[in-house]
């Protein structure tokens, strides 16, 4: 499953003690060819994975300033290649699916489901919060500066109490959408996910770079 | 592809606004406590790995019985009500504003167990659909928000929040939250050796303290709010007062969390800090003493015992929270 | 000889948990092949009427859906038989992709996976929505996730279809083609609706709710005419010439 494969992935990155500009050139080879063979848009792959870069950057910066620059160096290629692969994990596997897998690598079906449910319905609730702004500001709480912040944070307050109680409401009335179509307590899925060969093809290649990328430069030396 | 709409969705607006702070006309990518893969060295996010997941079922199960297959639609419709609030501007002054983390506020609405299994599930989507946070690390940020977040912003409330205290009960719990999460996150970026000048660890910790008073303003507001409009929402604090038992509590957790820190970095900073903290001097006496022999021995060693000093003292402070969850558990009956 | 009633309810009763009293002794009757419209302003209990149909709401009085009465060993079978369209889609489409959605119904029926998915394409082929059954429900319009509700509800093989307040988000296109879609459902239908027009163009008899109480009974022309019951600048002729 593309799961194990990532997670090998990422326990290689995530324990080579001394990352080369050469090593993390070959990591991120291989990366963008998986994304070419995933038929992801290499550019805004690229362009998203560096989202994790400010962060990694300000330690990087901070870690040179202390005098580490080799931990610099490594925490920006190993942060930046980790987000890279679970990005391409993210953009080739649609989450229902992505979920499936964590099932059958033991995560609780109870927990998949809140995790199913909390996507559902984050886009919708947070479209409800964004009109809710709109309907703020076209009564006129702009952000200006030297004005008294009191109002708006009352009405930024308000606006997500509101949104929590109508969160719940919500919630009540899906439960009763659940029971009117026969609910009794069980949640079946549709499709159980079953290993087919090219899964464990897969599995097998990606572990084997993983590990060739994370001993071999320790064996040369 | 059909999922592309949530890489549009994403960007620098949401991690700025679960900067969980300030952002400061000087925008400051500072801080959204979530720690990507890379970060953390492997006996740290391996050990906290193995430690989150029983952490979670036993917080989920221990405090609330009740979990059906009914709950599951509720606490994800919350945890994406979480994700919405998250972007919400509070402005609170010139150019500033805060944004609400939520984890005590869903702590004090909904309960410790229910908000421990949100702010996993919210974590999760954040690691794996936002790349928010790293999947390797998923364990350590699970451990501090999820659990330990959660934990520290219920107990106050618990303890506190029956009768005319109950705002500061609150502010507390808020900030308590935000701030034992915080510093349990920098003391794991600290055990696995990160570099950090001590300038910078007390600009973080005045950061985290800006963020944990914002957070406390936040939830005392909203839970305002939110009582005005449906107080049944609200689950009910208890009505007796338990100040030694929740003073113990919260300072330890706060101590230990800090006392792992400051052994990491410097050992004579323990002394000043526990000097400072006098009011809970008599009960951290305890914790104080043990990490500071950890550290006398540890001078100087090599990164693998100052990560074993480091887990030791998370496995301290999360001991604490358990037996507190576990207390507070029991104490109601179930 | 006449028909026995799908549905019969007399005398129901229904208190909030508040102490309001929702419905106040409403006696109503349900033939089969009927198209009956629910006309009422609103907050006269019609959405709460519709809920103890299918066993989601109890009260006191006499409710009999299909011959049971609402005991909790009946209300499954009745949940099968009686497909409530929800006015709000959002909360009604629950999982996420349609064809998971509309199988739902199927699966809680005891069907196995593989006897679910095709009776969910089915319905969604019913309704013209097979097309759409990998999408997630956040991407379709208000119309298409009605249309795919409605599948949901019809992949029960149920023999009432309640439909609550379902052109309320729709376009008139939209509309127009719902109305195209139930008239050649076979079910027996109840609609809950302040568009007159709508109920025209389905409904055979009309019922009028106030205050808990249905308080009129018959023609849909007759008791929007009565109630002027039809939108501000038109009167009830204009509005229900077809």
């Amino acid at each position: 499953m593309k799961i194990l494969a990532v997670l090998a992935w990422l326990v290689a990155i995530g324990t080579s003690p001394r990352i080369t500009p050469l090593l993390a050139a070959c990591y991120f080879a291989l990366l963008v060819g998986v994304t070419i063979l995933a038929r992801l848009p290499v550019g805004a792959v690229l362009l998203r994975a560096a989202g994790v870069l400010p962060f990694s950057a300000t330690f990087a910066v901070i870690s040179i300033a202390a005098g580490d620059a080799a931990r610099a160096e490594a925490l920006i290629a190993k942060s930046y290649l980790s987000a890279s692969a679970v990005l391409i994990l993210a953009g080739t596997t649609p989450l229902p699916k992505l979920l499936r897998g964590l099932e059958s690598l033991g995560v609780p079906r109870f927990f998949t489901l809140v995790v199913q449910f909390l996507y559902r319905y984050l886009f919708t609730i947070s479209e409800q919060a964004q009109h809710m702004r709109m309907a703020a500001l076209a009564r006129g709480s702009q952000s200006r500066r030297g004005r008294r912040a009191s109002p708006r944070f009352r009405a930024a307050s308000g606006a997500v109490a509101t949104l929590f109680a109508r969160s719940q409401a919500r919630a009540e009335s899906i439960h009763g959408a659940m029971l009117a179509r026969g609910f009794t307590g069980r949640m079946e899925p549709l499709a159980a996910p079953s290993p087919r060969a090219a899964d464990a093809l897969f599995l097998a290649v990606g572990v084997l770079a993983a590990a060739a990328l994370r001993f071999l430069p320790g064996a040369v030396r | 592809m059909e999922e592309g709409h949530y890489i549009r969705y994403s960007g620098w607006n949401s991690i700025a606004g679960r900067a969980g702070g300030t952002h400061l006309t000087i925008v400051l990518p500072w801080w959204p406590v979530h720690i990507p893969d890379g970060f953390l060295s492997a006996p740290v996010w391996l050990g906290l790995d193995l430690m989150a997941p029983p952490a979670v079922v036993l917080v989920a199960r221990r405090a609330q019985r009740e979990f059906e297959g009914a709950r599951a639609p509720l606490l994800g419709v919350m945890g994406a009500f979480v994700f919405a609030a998250q972007m919400v501007n509070f402005p609170v002054g010139i150019g500033t504003s805060g944004h609400l983390l939520g984890g005590a506020l869903l702590a004090i609405t909904l309960g410790p167990a229910a908000a421990c299994v949100v702010m996993t599930a919210i974590l999760a989507i954040q690691a794996f659909v936002f790349q928010d946070g790293g999947i390797l690390a998923l364990g350590a940020n699970t451990w501090n928000m999820a659990v330990v977040g959660v934990l520290a912003g219920y107990l106050p409330y618990r303890f506190w929040g029956g009768g005319k205290w109950r705002r500061v009960a609150v502010f507390s719990a808020a900030a308590i939250s935000v701030m034992a999460a915080a510093v349990m996150a920098l003391a794991e970026l600290l055990a696995s050796g990160i570099a950090m000048p001590r300038s910078i660890v007390g600009v973080s910790v005045a950061l985290f303290v800006i963020s944990a008073v914002l957070e406390g303003a936040i939830t005392v507001a909203v839970v305002e709010g939110i009582e005005r409009l449906s107080p049944r929402l609200i689950r009910p604090a208890a009505p007796e007062r338990s100040w030694a038992l929740t003073g113990l509590g919260v300072a330890a957790v706060v101590l230990a969390s800090c006392g792992v820190l400051v052994a990491s970095t410097n050992p004579d900073g323990i002394w000043r800090l526990a000097g400072q903290l006098g009011i809970a001097a008599r009960a951290t006496s305890l914790i104080r003493a043990p990490l500071a022999d950890y550290h006398a021995g540890w001078l100087g060693a090599s990164w693998a015992a100052k990560a074993a000093a480091g887990l030791a003292g998370l496995v301290l402070a999360g001991g604490v929270c358990l037996a507190l969850g576990a207390a507070a558990g029991r104490k109601r009956g179930r | 000889m006449t028909p026995q009633p799908l549905v019969e309810v007399r005398g129901l009763r229904h208190r909030y948990d508040d102490g309001t009293l929702a419905l106040d002794g409403v006696d109503f009757l349900l033939f089969p092949g009927e198209t009956v419209a629910l006309f009422g302003p609103n907050g006269s209990g019609k959405t709460t009427f519709a809920h103890h149909l299918n066993g989601l709401l109890s009260g006191e009085g006499f409710v009999s859906v299909c011959g049971r009465s609402l005991e909790k060993k009946n209300l499954v079978e009745i949940r099968r038989k009686v497909g409530l369209v929800f006015q709000d889609s959002d909360e009604q489409l629950f999982m996420s992709t349609v064809l998971e959605d509309v199988a739902f119904g199927p699966l809680n029926l005891g069907r196995t996976p593989d006897e679910a998915a095709p009776e969910a394409l089915r319905a969604l082929e019913q309704v013209g929505m097979q097309h759409a059954a990998g999408k997630a429900p956040y991407h379709l319009s208000a119309g298409e996730k009605k249309r795919v509700a409605l599948a949901g509800v019809l992949a029960m093989n149920p023999e009432i279809l309640i439909l609550d307040e379902p052109t309320t988000s729709l376009d008139p296109p939209a509309g127009r083609s719902l109305v195209a879609l139930l008239r050649n459902l076979p079910q027996s239908k109840i609609l809950i609706t302040h568009d007159a027009a709508f109920a025209r163009a389905l409904a055979t008899r009309a019922v009028f709710f106030e205050r808990g109480r249905v308080i009129a009974d018959g023609p849909v022309a007759e008791i929007v005419e009565r109630f002027h019951w039809y939108p501000s600048a038109s009167n009830a002729t204009e509005c229900l010439r077809r």
